[in-house]
């Protein structure tokens, strides 16, 4: 992609993460990386957001969290899993309250590696899921063309 | 009129971590606080009885990815205090510089989101980048940016040669004067003052009776710094515990400002004296056997190791006490009474880690 079509907003939850990834997140958003230069806005809302990056796998009680906030997500959205407990679990996937990663409860899009993972990792996660967001808007335009023919 | 209840979290803009309160509200003050937890509780302390004890170090540095070398330094003096074996002194030094350099980050992190908290978003871009900065000399000497994986039972796994340690010195001086600009901003901006001055007040008695640990209690006029104990090079050095006395979220503030500067000075005097020698000293085809406790001090305060051990490859029992946990109950006293619009700037001054207490 060669030029950004859309400024995504994005919603951040730690699942059940050790706060690395977390921070590298952060830290894409800080002037080093900067990605608030292309509109990219860490919101609380997620009424407000395009963008769902959970770090962390799940547990029971981060389970019911996440599944909330991606239901209250509006279409189109998509899903980045950020590091390796998001992806399988990680070094955590023996512990007896890790159910493994996101995708055990919703749907993922984009699966960034590492542990930690690296802010530009992130940030290609992001750029990634915003292909697939563009993808899906066009999708439902040509729906509502069809609907109305 | 009946009191309202106002639920706060798990997810909020104010942390990146989930943690969730019930305010009890008699209009906009808040008359009790209830905190809930267990949105980050993996169950990392069952898996020391599955891994092997060297290995375990790996998990131990992921316990939080803010405090993660200490954690793992914690773990491995543990276990080397099990097997009777001591780092060399070269190992003990530079564990103190990764502490040093991490417990600045966390600081620079901690600074940036109370910034946030109180609507200051050009600071807060102030402290991270000034954090990237000690980020990267952290990365060019561990080869990690937030999990540095250098710790191992026994000591280190990389060394520092002769010309990285005067680039870093010379970058850390650079880095310091940044700081100091950044660091008058907080003492004297106003904005600053009228958010934090005379709130959340907690007592020296109180911050004593409720066991409060590291800036929190130094903020309250008590003199309790772990390091002071000596382990790793601590003891070798020249410092003294920094304390304030006026107990609010300003002096919890300004304790974690003088403790960057503080702490700039500790990795100067470690590089300075850095003795020379090996790094390591083998663990290999011992076993631990016994019980050990190990206290050392995170960037958020006293943090416990307890380790118990029968000859096995893995441990029998692994616990953490993690500074969060201590605070939490010093925090609940200081909630209540205060405005609903300070709560969430008096949450962040207990500087909380999630992933800490909950593991
Ligand atoms: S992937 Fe690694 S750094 Fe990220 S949350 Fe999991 S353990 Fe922490």
């Amino acid at each position: 992609m060669s030029f950004i079509t859309k400024s995504p907003w994005i919603l951040h939850y730690a699942a059940t993460s050790c706060n690395g990834c977390d921070i590298e997140l952060l830290a894409c958003l800080t002037p080093h990386y900067d990605v608030e230069r292309f509109g990219i806005v860490n919101t609380g809302n997620p009424k407000h957001a395009d963008i769902f990056l959970v770090t962390g796998s799940v547990n029971e009680e981060s389970r019911k969290v996440v599944e909330n906030l991606y239901a209250q997500m509006p279409d189109p959205k998509a899903v980045v899993a950020i590091g390796a407990c998001a992806l399988s679990g990680g070094i955590f996937r023996d512990a007896y309250n890790v159910y493994g990663g996101i995708d055990k409860v919703i749907p993922v899009d984009v699966y960034v590696p590492g542990c930690a993972a690296r802010p530009e990792a992130i940030i290609d996660g992001v750029v990634q899921a915003l292909a697939i967001l563009d993808e899906r808007a066009k999708e439902r335009k040509r729906q509502r063309k069809m609907v109305a023919a | 009129m009946s009191n309202t209840i106002v639920p706060f979290g798990p997810q909020h803009p104010v942390l990146p971590e989930p943690i969730h309160l019930d305010l009890e509200l008699d209009d906009e003050r808040v008359v009790q606080a209830l905190p809930s937890i267990g949105y980050v509780h993996r169950g990392l302390e069952l898996l020391a009885e599955r891994h092997d004890f060297t290995e375990m170090a790996q998990v131990a540095e992921r316990i939080c990815g803010i405090c993660s070398f200490i954690h793992s330094q914690g773990y491995c003096q543990g276990i080397e205090q099990l097997l009777g074996i001591e780092a060399p002194p070269r190992a003990a030094y530079l564990r103190t510089v990764w502490a040093e350099l991490s417990r600045i980050q966390s600081h620079l992190l901690w600074l940036g989101l109370a910034a946030d908290a109180f609507g200051f978003e050009s600071l807060f871009m102030q402290s991270w980048r000034i954090r990237e900065a000690i980020v990267d000399i952290i990365e060019e000497t561990t080869g990690g940016r937030v999990i540095f994986g250098t710790c191992k039972v026994g000591g280190i796994r990389k060394d520092l040669d002769a010309d990285t340690v005067q680039r870093v010195r010379q970058r850390l001086r650079d880095i310091e004067t940044g700081y100091d600009e950044l660091a008058t901003i907080f003492r004297r901006d106003p904005t600053v003052k009228q958010r934090t001055v005379g709130v959340g007040l907690l007592s020296g008695e109180d911050a004593y009776a409720l066991g409060a640990v590291g800036p929190v209690i130094r903020a309250s006029g008590i003199v309790r710094d772990t390091r002071k104990l000596g382990y790793a090079a601590y003891g070798e050095l020249d410092w003294e515990p920094i304390v304030e006395q006026a107990g609010d979220c300003y002096a919890r503030c300004e304790v974690r400002l003088r403790e960057i500067s503080q702490s700039f000075d500790l990795i100067a005097q470690c590089l300075d004296r850095l003795p020379s020698g090996e790094i390591e000293v083998s663990a290999k085809g011992k076993r631990p056997k016994g019980e050990a406790m190990f206290r050392l001090e995170q960037p958020r305060g006293e943090v416990c190791y307890y380790m118990q051990a029968n000859g096995q490859k893995n441990l029998e029992r692994f616990r953490v006490r993690t500074p969060t946990f201590a605070n939490i109950a010093p925090l609940v006293h200081m909630l209540k009474g205060s405005e609903l619009a300070d709560v969430p700037v008096i949450v962040l001054t207990i500087d909380p880690c999630v992933s800490c207490n909950e593991r």
